[in-house]
């Protein structure tokens, strides 16, 4: 099976010295979904930072065979769709048509394919009456369909979702899980939630203060971390 | 918040709506020059100006209202120049000068109340403007949004917790107070924007999604206003 991401020995300081990734090496599988764990400040969103070269770091990454460098920047960032926690930072065109074309036409999709790209996509997420709707009147739960519509209309061989059910309801949770479980792509899952890393991922990592202090099955990495609160 | 209905308004479908942003920003050009050199004692050329801009709103649907109180917004920072000005003897200037900024300001309003950011940005693009100060215009009216949702949300977490009750100093004080922490949270929130955008392809430039081809009906409407400010500052 081919690696859709390899990295090793990735170290990452932030300019104020706080050492946030020390040493970190990592690979997923093509079509493969990882589910990201460990405390708040743990680095696992600056982690998934790297992986679209949002931040650059110390070590090697490669992403579908591409090693991230200026040159590849742009190809590898058509290829790794980042979902943010925060979908309203996400979400910054005036209507939701709009904000889905944004990336599209970026690629360098002329306007036509890229709206109708966009509402191809809309139309997948269940979000097509929204078109002509200002992105920050929807809900929440909305708003990361947006989000995620506007990911997925750059066809990206892998997705990056950062705490995805983060301010969602249960019912809400429950479509979006099963909307994500219909996507084909390789996934990066950075949660705490332990029901839906359960669900939608077969393997875990365990962050902890920079490094990695564990993986393997995600129940088996959930027992050993206690990463549950009941 | 202002700007949002701004956007809202930019989505329009009238006539002036779906003219071509250059050939609006080419009016609104001629429109500035035409005002700035008027002479302060033409005040009939004035509410000559300020009829032509409102029969353009008509045109456009926009609320005269909300044209007006936006426009006035300038009012406060021409209004130090025009009391300058009133004091050193030359009431007439002025007011012009007062004038001349709320006109100004109602065209530009006209302008982006009838045109995206996209369209008109693109418009300044085809000018050769510099691609830098384009880029600053549409980060500053995108980071306005994020500020002002930052302000109103900190805002209510002060109301909470009572600030209506406090003595004018501490009010003062909690103003100061916030207005820190507000600028520190939108720094960190526009980062995070600018970091979503970096993730989808963003290369330093908006790419509009529906590009309108200049037809002869645009150039029609630039020539229309072209003679309307003429015969304002020429016949009053």
């Amino acid at each position: 099976m081919s690696r859709a991401i390899q990295i090793q020995g990735l170290r990452y300081r932030y300019p104020d010295g706080t050492q946030a990734l020390d040493g970190i090496d990592f690979h997923l599988d093509a079509g493969e979904s990882v589910a990201l764990f460990g405390a708040n400040g743990s680095g696992k969103t600056t982690f998934v930072l790297h992986l679209n070269g949002l931040l650059r770091g110390e070590g090697a990454i490669e992403i579908c065979g591409l090693p991230l460098a200026d040159a590849t920047l742009e190809q590898i960032r058509s290829k790794v769709g980042v979902v943010f926690q925060d979908s309203d930072e996400q979400l910054f065109m005036p209507t939701v048509l709009e904000d889905v074309a944004f990336g599209p036409l970026n690629l360098g999709l002329s306007p036509d394919d890229a709206l109708t790209r966009a509402r191809t996509v809309l139309k997948r997420v269940g979000m097509a009456h929204a078109l002509e709707r200002a992105p920050y009147h929807l809900s929440a739960g909305e708003k990361k369909r947006v989000a995620i519509a506007g990911v997925l209309a750059m066809d990206p061989e892998i997705l990056v979702l950062d705490e995805p059910t983060t301010f969602l309801d249960p019912p809400t949770r429950r479509d979006l899980l099963t909307l994500l479980r219909s996507l084909p792509q390789s996934k990066v899952v950075v949660t705490h939630d332990a029901n839906l890393a359960r669900a939608l991922t077969t393997r875990a990592v365990f962050f902890d203060q920079g490094k990695i202090a564990g993986e393997g099955e995600v129940i088996e990495v959930i027992q050993r971390f206690h990463w549950e609160y009941s | 918040m202002h700007h949002l209905v701004i956007d809202r308004w930019s989505r329009g479908s009238s006539p002036l709506h779906q003219r071509d942003p250059r050939a609006k920003l080419a009016a609104l050009l001629v429109f500035l020059i035409v005002l700035s050199t008027t002479r302060p004692a033409a005040q009939a050329a004035f509410a000559g100006y300020a009829v032509l801009l409102f029969l353009a709103a008509n045109l456009a649907g926009l609320p005269i209202g909300g044209l007006i109180g936006r426009a006035a917004l300038v009012l406060p920072f021409s209004a130090t120049f025009a009391l300058l000005t009133w004091w050193s003897g030359d009431s007439l200037r002025a007011l012009s000068l007062a004038e001349k900024s709320f006109l100004s300001g109602m065209a530009a309003l006209l302008l982006v109340g009838t045109t995206p950011l996209t369209g008109w940005t693109a418009a300044l693009e085809s000018w050769r403007v510099p691609r830098m100060l384009i880029l600053v215009i549409q980060f500053v009216y995108r980071y306005l949004f994020v500020i002002a949702e930052q302000a109103q949300r900190m805002r209510w977490a002060a109301l909470c917790r009572g600030s209506h009750k406090g003595s004018k100093t501490g009010s003062f004080r909690l103003a100061a107070g916030l207005v820190g922490v507000l600028f520190a949270r939108s720094w960190q929130r526009a980062d995070g924007i600018y970091h979503a955008m970096l993730a989808r392809g963003f290369r330093g430039r908006f790419v509009p999604a529906a590009p309108v081809p200049f037809r002869s009906s645009d150039a029609v409407f630039f020539f229309t206003c072209l003679a309307g400010c003429l015969a304002v500052r020429i016949l009053l």
